[in-house]
């Protein structure tokens, strides 16, 4: 990320420079020269993003959907739900216009705002992530049923929009959930491939929301590097089994089309090229796994552990079939496995991007405090992760091993043009 | 009690020590870059002398009370000590900015228990001790003593404090962070559990500096001024909710919802507040 720097050309000091006038000035040619060798080489740079050799880790911001739900899955996650505190509804369509500002910026590996050579004020920008490249940062928002009412209320005149497909998961058999960990007016979903890259958009936008809205939970998450896995195979998860092999195709436009993107009759029109999220956290019981023989581990997935194939065949993408037997008659993929009861008829389907959490120790217990933010992306959730979710809690072996602490459904936003804002639609 | 400080003040205050009284101390910027600009410069010098007869008159009315109170403490009388405690720590919480100036004075006056070494620990949070965990005034006489002399030799050395617009600028927010940083946790007045008053305090004294500024804030931005406004109202509105009395409830009576509540409240308050050097810059 690139910025002119303050320096020490104090004739400049007390004048206002904002980025975006000294690229307009250096691109007339004289005032560069008047400017000279102050130090502000490094504005030749400011509108080119792949200056540092990075060419291709930037994911578009604008597009006819939001980019972070169909995009290829970041090393990193930092995940914020935020209450909205302010009840003026004008502030809250102001905060989407900045927050849109800042996340293209943020997105094209730019700083927030204009550096101001003000040292009088704070930067505008918090600078973490000053060097850093885009590393394919994707920031994704939602809005979260409490949004348009709570408590009855209706906040900002937003009701009668609200789609019916936008509330509260039924509660589901040994659902454990805290309030902490639960829901949100607003989420805010932010990838990239390195987690201070993550960490610096969410904490900027936190910062552009005090005083309208509040954090009410954040995770950070994980998965391997493409560094520690240059074959990009496909990701395990903390029980050490491949994590996302069944997913539908995130190429493949009409899969996504069918299964994620909100279509024209799905309910209301501004959330069309929209997607809900679903979002759980689930503590994983690591201790109890590690001691779960081999056999019982793979018969809990459905799968081998090595391969990821699954069971009874030897490659990671063989065909599924639920209904193979051995040679006495049973079935090689147990019925109460966590592949046959998420696959069920196959039909209803969720786009799943989950990342590993690990939060050090649980103080009441002293066992690692891990385990898996299951996101996944829909048209529909009554119609897929509600059924696909029901058949799990009732049945799958994997429960022995898992815990549901939080749980939280967003509707996230059309994409955006430039010149637009993320949330435009539903605002207008 | 401000540690970041301190080594700059002891500085300054060994200066004076030494002699110099005659001469002003002034707080410097750090960064020679942080110079005001000379349009703006001058209402802001007055708004510095404004803001140092606000600070000053802080100071003499905490003499006063200390004097309430340590006499209260060396004539045993435990009640009114324990009456006149915290409203007394308010002035000094209001005056912060200018109080924590004297790097050696602070700590004898305000040290919590920890913040100094133990043979050194006196001032007010040394007889808040023996009055609310020991209920006792019987051995805090000297360290009444030393306070009232402590607090009268700050009063004097206050009078040589020049303030400058930069010492305004960072002062409002910094009297905000030491509310988020000790107030708001309960570890100021861990054993009367009077923070409320001292957080109380803190918001007021940074709400005079952003009152002076006004006038120069409205010419540069007047969003920032109304958004600065009802961030302060926000932060009174809850205050007014631990009302009690005279006072303020017992931090111990806080849910741990209220003081989030409080904590975020600050939060939302001191990001705009944070804004106003904007005053320093040219139009
Ligand atoms: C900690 C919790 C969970 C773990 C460790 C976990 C792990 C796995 C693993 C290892 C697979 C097999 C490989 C693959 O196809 O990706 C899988 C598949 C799947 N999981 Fe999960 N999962 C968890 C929770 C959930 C939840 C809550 C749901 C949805 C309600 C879900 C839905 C699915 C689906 C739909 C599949 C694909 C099944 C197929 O079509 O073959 N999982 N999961």
């Amino acid at each position: 990320m690139k910025e002119n720097t303050p320096n020490d050309e104090t004739s400049l000091f007390t004048k206002k420079v904002s980025r975006r006038n000294m690229l307009k000035t250096a691109g007339v040619g004289g005032v560069g020269v008047v400017i000279g060798a102050s130090g502000f080489g490094g504005l030749l740079n400011l509108s080119d993003s792949k200056a540092n050799g990075q060419t291709n880790d930037v994911v578009p911001f604008y597009g006819a959907n939001q980019a972070g739900i169909t995009t290829e899955a970041q090393d990193n996650l930092y995940f914020a739900a935020l209450e909205v505190t302010t009840d003026n509804k004008s502030d809250l369509i102001q905060l989407f216009k900045d927050w849109t500002e800042a996340a293209a910026q943020m997105t094209a590996g730019k700083l927030v705002g204009e550096a101001s050579l003000n040292t009088s004020m704070p930067p505008k920008d918090t600078g973490e992530a000053k060097e850093l490249s885009p590393s394919n940062l994707t920031i994704t928002f939602g809005v979260g049923p409490t949004l348009f009412t709570k408590n009855g209320k209706d906040r900002f005149g937003l009701k009668s929009k609200k789609p019916a497909e936008l509330k509260d998961l039924p509660k589901f058999p040994l659902d454990a959930l805290e309030d902490s960990w639960s829901g949100g007016d607003i989420c805010i979903q932010a990838c990239a491939d390195d987690l201070q890259v993550a960490f610096h958009a969410v904490r900027n936008l936190v910062r552009i929301g005090r005083g309208k809205t509040i954090i009410h939970w954040a995770q950070t998450g994980f998965q391997r590097t493409k560094q520690a896995d240059s074959q990009k195979t496909t990701p395990r998860n903390l029980f050490g089994f491949k994590d996302g092999t069944a997913n539908p195709d995130k190429k493949n436009s009409s899969e996504m089309n069918e299964h994620v993107w909100v279509k024209a009759g799905d309910g209301p029109d501004w959330l069309v090229g929209g997607s809900y999220m679903v979002v759980r956290r689930i503590q994983m019981y690591i201790e109890v796994w590690d001691r779960t023989i081999l056999k019982e581990q793979e018969n809990t997935f459905g799968r081998h552990r090595d391969s990821g194939a699954p069971l009874g065949m030897k490659n990671e993408f063989d065909k599924v079939d639920l209904e193979a037997k051995d040679k006495n008659g049973n079935r090689i993929i147990p019925e109460d496995s966590h592949m046959s009861l998420s696959r069920g008829d196959g039909k209803a389907k969720i786009l799943r991007r989950p990342y590993s959490y690990a939060d050090g120790m649980d103080p009441k217990t002293g066992s690692l405090n891990a385990g898996l933010l299951f996101i996944c992306y829909q048209r529909n959730p009554s119609k897929q992760f509600v059924p696909i979710q029901e058949r799990l809690a009732k049945n799958d072996k994997l429960n022995e091993y898992i815990i549901h602490r939080g749980s939280a459904v967003f509707a996230c936003l059309p994409g955006v043009k430039k010149g637009g804002y993320i949330g435009e639609s539903l605002f207008r | 009690m401000k540690k970041t400080k301190a080594s700059l003040a002891v500085l300054l205050s060994t200066s004076l020590l030494f002699g110099c009284s005659q001469e002003k101390e002034e707080v410097k910027p750090a960064d020679k870059n942080a110079k005001e600009t000379s349009a703006s410069a001058s209402a802001l010098d007055d708004v510095s002398s404004e803001y140092r007869e606000y600070a000053i008159g802080e100071i003499e009315e905490f003499v006063k009370a200390t004097e309430e109170f340590t006499t209260a403490v060396t004539s045993g009388d435990i009640e009114k000590a324990k009456e006149v405690y915290a409203p007394a720590r308010m002035h000094y919480e209001r005056a912060e900015p200018i109080a924590e100036v004297f790097g050696d004075l602070d700590p004898k006056i305000d040290a919590r228990k920890g913040d100094v070494k133990d043979e050194e620990w006196g001032g007010y949070h040394r007889i808040e001790m023996g009055l609310w965990e020991e209920n006792t005034t019987k051995g805090y006489e000297e360290y009444a003593n030393q306070l009232m002399s402590d607090v009268n030799l700050l009063r004097a050395k206050v009078e040589t404090v020049e303030v400058t617009p930069d010492l305004l600028i960072t002062g409002a927010v910094d009297l905000l962070n030491e509310v988020s940083t000790s107030k708001v946790t309960g570890e100021e007045d861990r054993y009367s559990h009077t923070d409320l008053y001292d957080f109380v305090a803190n918001v007021e004294g940074a709400e005079k500096i952003y009152e002076l500024l006004t006038p120069a804030l409205k010419e540069k931005d007047e969003k920032l001024v109304t958004e600065i406004q009802q961030r302060f109202d926000d932060v009174y509105s809850l205050l007014e909710k631990h009302k009690e009395g005279n006072g303020y409830t017992s931090y111990t009576d806080l849910k741990e919802s209220e003081v989030k509540e409080l904590s975020q409240a600050i939060d939302a308050l001191a990001e705009p507040l944070s804004q106003i050097g904007i005053v320093t810059e040219e139009s």
